[in-house]
């Protein structure tokens, strides 16, 4: 089996590992510390935006997360990563203040909404129709992405249209690629976050990646003509 | 044996496929139409340049005002720890 290829490094300089860190961080070192918030601070607060409904309350729970993680420093054990830990914390923090905020609708039941919809992942007028010989085939190929060069792929523009695709994805499903695939969790880590099922919140990632990717061919089909 | 998956019926697996939770029936069915059919191989590989492009994109920092009082809470732990 294939693997997903891995997001790309995180951008810091000679970036410590979580044991040096978390000593670091116990011993007071300021500078290990901004390194953290540096490396993190910008993810956490798109994914506590998921869960509150302003910016300025995101950035409370951000700020409450990293007194969080200053408390409970001490008690840190390495079970899992210094990253996974963290955002545990941080989604814990947003569901209480979400509640808090009387946005207490859980993912779960936002969930059902989203999986009662019928959808396709692709057009479906991209394929040949029933009743037709190679009925179900497709009826012109699609480009592969790769054919492209590197810095097309890796653009700006391209980013531009990545992220707005996903700001207008349904709520769930915006968590849910936010969190596999922006943030980099594994399924179990976020079935957890939002109380999710393994197999709806594979439909859910499903559907994101497929509108993703459809506003992706449209924007590198419309660079290419 | 099982009858052959049609490209339409094949785009609503991926995720599955690249998640590589099909159950074995499938995911053969799966890799044999994928052989044969460079259109559906273009449309995977379509799917793993989605993931990779989302795995790439970078949050702004946090706005400057945050970030401080952020340094501040961190210097009034180190103070206040016994």
């Amino acid at each position: 089996m294939p693997e997903i290829e891995a997001p790309l490094p995180e951008e810091s300089v000679a970036p410590r590992d979580d044991a040096a860190l978390v000593a670091a961080l116990r011993a007071g070192d300021e500078v290990a510390f901004t390194e953290l918030v540096r490396r993190y601070g910008g993810l956490m607060l798109r994914v506590a935006r998921l869960y509150v409904p302003t910016r300025a309350v995101a950035e409370e729970v951000v700020q409450e997360t990293w007194l969080g993680v200053l408390r409970g420093i001490g008690r840190f054990e390495g079970r899992s990563s210094l990253k996974t830990w963290l955002f545990r914390i941080l989604t814990n923090t947003a569901q209480t203040r979400a509640a808090r905020e009387g946005r207490s609708l859980p993912f779960s039941a936002l969930a059902q909404g989203e999986l009662e919809a019928d959808e396709v992942s692709v057009d479906p007028d991209r394929f040949i129709p029933q009743g037709e010989r190679w009925a179900g085939y497709w009826a012109s190929s699609p480009r592969r992405f790769d054919d492209l060069p590197e810095s097309r792929l890796m653009s700006a523009e391209t980013f531009a249209a990545a992220k707005q695709a996903i700001d207008e994805l349904p709520d769930v499903q915006r968590a849910v690629i936010t969190m596999r695939d922006l943030a980099g969790f594994d399924s179990e880590d976020v079935c957890d976050a939002l109380g999710l099922s393994a197999g709806n919140q594979r439909v859910l990632l499903h559907r994101a990646r497929s509108k993703v990717r459809r506003a992706l061919e449209r924007h590198l089909e419309a660079g290419a003509a | 044996m099982a009858s052959e998956l049609s490209c339409r019926e094949l785009v609503e697996l991926v995720t599955e496929y690249v998640e590589g939770t099909l159950p074995d029936d499938e995911l053969e069915r799966f890799e044999q139409h994928l052989v044969y059919c460079g259109p559906c191989a273009a449309h995977v590989e379509q799917m793993r340049e989605t993931i990779r492009v989302t795995g790439a994109l970078r949050e702004a920092d946090l706005d400057a005002a945050v970030a401080d009082d952020l340094l501040e809470a961190f210097r009034g732990w180190r103070e206040g720890r016994p």
